[in-house]
């Protein structure tokens, strides 16, 4: 969409206006800086998604709207978290985080934060596999996503 | 050439080719008020309040199809015209609302009369801007009046700050603009276009339901020809009415919960429905499960988002209303099949049938006048050639039942967001658009005193608008619902303590007429129509027991009317 004041709040407002739901939204500018690409994340039936599709394209601020489930894509999103890591748990908690494939990206004497990449679903899978009780905060960036192969995105 | 902001923003309209814009001044648009009072090409019509700006601007783009434009100032005059550019938005009017905004380096700092105009209106328009820089100015007003215009119609607000009308710039009228993320489409697809002709020969039970897409879309002569040729009934929204000949033979009146019998039982039964220019609005539709349960569906309408929004359809068509139809009748008239003929005599002879329930028949009364009554006589005696405005109630959907719409722009009213105070204001700008017409704002006494100050601005122009109060002491359709659906328990829908209008108008400097007696109906009528130079205010004391018929009810299907 058009890398304008306003243009996200267009989608946002949107949303809430016609009662669809957001799960996850995220936006910034692209290589070509009048642009912003915006992955958002919704769930709905076939007919709501149509509707949202259309009413989506006649915003003037969209330029291009690509239905990513339509086709095998990929999907990432960052989980940043701050847990208690002391003792025993220090070791046990690097062997979660090799397992999932993350790193450790900052140390206290008292916590680990772990960087986490992947599919909704493994970030899920992560913070389920790590004690409750340990958990100081999280913070996820939202789905971003591309399509496989050749096909894309593109004005 | 280096002009200020405020005088590209009245050189630009000059170029456009805007003749009038509907205003209100205040602080934040003083430079442009000064640009304008420089110059004579743009006339500006001082409304009496900001909602009055919108509807006038709203009334003349629906009474000439061109945009209507209005300018107001920032905080409460944004606010205050915010009620016009939501019933334009629902109408899919074009309109170009300017609003003054305060200086750019004050917004966000809570100054005098400063809202977040584009944040409010965002919801409500087709597309809005806020101008941040003089530089981009005329640009961007181009931009407004193309998006305005094109694809689906609608308002657009442009938010100018202070200061951005003081600073200068070079001044070239943009002739053309592009837009990356707008390309609206015109032509439909041929195939589809095939498809669908094809599904209206094989029809045994064909029905045309049309909307106010038609209308806006420059769509009636091809819409004539094409339901002529075909021979298949017709039907018209309430934004429809007017874009086929409401006196003929094919026409089965509006549809809808006030709808005529025949129209919905036309609807009911068909078995291929040719929707045009019309978004399947529930008031059209009414229970969407029992909605043309035997009907394959065809749908024209340049909003893709309109197609299969509240009701699947079988053959969507996207493009401009004239040129679907100019292609539909081109391949029509290429063919060498025609419609089904026995099929089509067999359904003739059921809506004949139904339509001898004559629904819409009243008991006239020699006592106390029917609204329905006055409706008849003043379609007699304006002949069925001025353009109608209305407000939002009863007389409302009397006028669209008793006037027989004819011709494309002259039934105003505000259909989808239903907005009274709409009626008098609009009729201004009708008026302005058309000043040698009968213009005629057809209210209640509860509409008209939503916009009432207007009557000044009436005044001062000159505009001799005849206006037929339908006085039943009641919000009326209020009061038919709380008869209806609760027990008789009319809670606020009282009208108590009006004014004599008569006096109201005369104090304003019209001439006022209070009409009691059914047998002065015709001769009142008469005698206000002769004064072509004078503003009637015609206050006729109606029945307060009558009720809108046929009607729907909410939650039933088309052929679950209750009739009289």
């Amino acid at each position: 969409m058009e890398n304008e004041a306003g243009a996200l709040s267009r989608v946002a407002g949107l949303f809430s206006a016609r009662g669809y739901n957001i799960e996850s939204l995220t936006v910034a500018p692209t290589e070509d800086a009048s642009m912003s690409r915006l992955t958002l994340v919704t769930r709905g039936s076939e007919e709501i998604i149509e509707q949202i599709t259309k009413q989506l394209n006649k915003l003037i601020d969209v330029i291009k709207l690509q239905d990513l489930s339509e086709g095998t894509h990929i999907e990432r999103e960052i989980l940043l978290i701050k847990v208690k890591a002391m003792d025993n748990g220090r070791e046990e908690m690097m062997r979660l985080t090799d397992i999932f494939r993350g790193s450790i990206i900052d140390v206290t004497e008292q916590a680990f934060t772990v960087e986490v990449t992947g599919t909704g679903e493994k970030l899920d899978a992560f913070i389920e596999a790590v004690d409750k009780q340990l958990i100081i905060e999280t913070v996820r960036s939202g789905v971003t996503g591309i399509a496989r192969g050749d096909k894309c995105l593109r004005v | 050439m280096e002009l200020t902001g405020a005088e590209i923003l009245v050189r630009f309209l000059k170029d456009e080719g805007v003749k009038h814009i509907f205003g209100y001044p205040g602080g934040a648009v003083l430079h442009i008020y000064d640009a304008l009072y420089q110059q004579e090409d743009v006339e500006h019509i001082l409304v009496r309040h900001e909602q009055g700006a919108t509807h006038a601007a709203d009334g003349y783009a629906r009474a000439t199809g061109k945009p209507g434009v209005a300018l107001v100032t920032s905080g409460p005059g944004a606010t205050n015209a915010v009620t016009g550019i939501a019933t334009a938005y629902m109408d899919s009017i074009p309109l170009v609302v300017i609003t003054g905004q305060v200086p750019t380096n004050m917004i966000g700092n809570d100054a005098f009369q400063e809202v977040d105009s584009v944040g409010i209106t965002r919801p409500c328009v087709k597309h809005n801007f806020l101008v941040k820089h003089v530089d981009d100015l005329a640009i961007t007003l181009k931009r407004a009046f193309y998006i305005a215009t094109t694809g689906r119609p609608g308002p657009v607000v442009v938010d100018v700050p202070k200061d951005v009308t003081a600073a200068k710039a070079d001044y070239v009228f943009p002739r053309k603009v592009q837009m990356r993320s707008y390309n609206p489409v015109t032509k439909g697809h041929i195939g589809q276009i095939k498809r669908a002709v094809k599904l209206m020969l094989s029809a045994k039970r064909p029905m045309l339901y049309t909307g106010g897409g038609v209308i806006l879309g420059g769509g009636s002569k091809l819409l004539t020809e094409m339901t002529q040729l075909l021979g298949f009934p017709i039907t018209n929204t309430l934004m429809g009415l007017g874009a086929y000949p409401g006196t003929d033979r094919q026409f089965l009146g509006m549809l809808g919960m006030h709808g005529t019998y025949e129209a919905n039982m036309a609807m009911h039964h068909c078995d291929v429905l040719i929707a045009i220019g019309a978004r399947f609005d529930d008031r059209v539709t009414g229970n969407i499960e029992k909605f043309c349960t035997k009907a394959k569906i065809i749908h024209v309408d340049i909003d893709p988002s309109s197609i299969s929004k509240n009701v699947r359809v079988d053959i969507p068509i996207v493009g401009t209303v004239d040129q679907v139809l100019q292609d539909m009748l081109d391949v029509l008239k290429a063919k060498t099949l025609k419609p089904d003929q026995d099929g089509l005599k067999n359904w003739w002879q059921q809506i004949e049938e139904w339509r001898k329930t004559d629904c819409l028949k009243y008991e006239n009364s020699k006592k106390i006048i029917k609204p329905q009554y006055v409706l008849e006589n003043l379609y007699k005696v304006t002949r069925g050639n001025a353009y109608v405005t209305s407000d939002v109630g009863q007389h409302q959907m009397w006028t669209a039942q008793f006037y027989k719409f004819s011709k494309p722009y002259r039934w105003i009213n505000s259909g989808g967001l239903g907005t009274m105070g709409f009626g008098l204001p609009a009729a201004m700008g009708a008026q302005i658009a058309h000043p040698r017409s009968t213009v005629v704002c057809v209210t209640g006494e509860g509409s008209i005193q939503m916009c009432i100050q207007e009557l000044a601005t009436c005044l001062q122009y000159g505009l001799p608008i005849k206006i037929i109060t339908l006085n039943n002491h009641c919000l009326g359709m209020v009061r038919q619902w709380q008869e209806f659906f609760y027990g008789g328990r009319y809670a606020m829908s009282y009208m108590d303590s009006l004014p004599d209008f008569v006096k109201l108008a005369e104090s304003y400097g019209h001439v006022g007429m209070r009409i009691e007696d059914p047998a002065d109906v015709a001769s009142a009528l008469k005698e206000a129509m002769s004064m072509k130079n004078k503003l009637v205010f015609m206050d006729f004391i109606t029945d307060q027991t009558e009720n809108v018929y046929p009607m729907i009810p909410a939650g039933a299907g088309l052929n679950e009317m209750i009739l009289i």
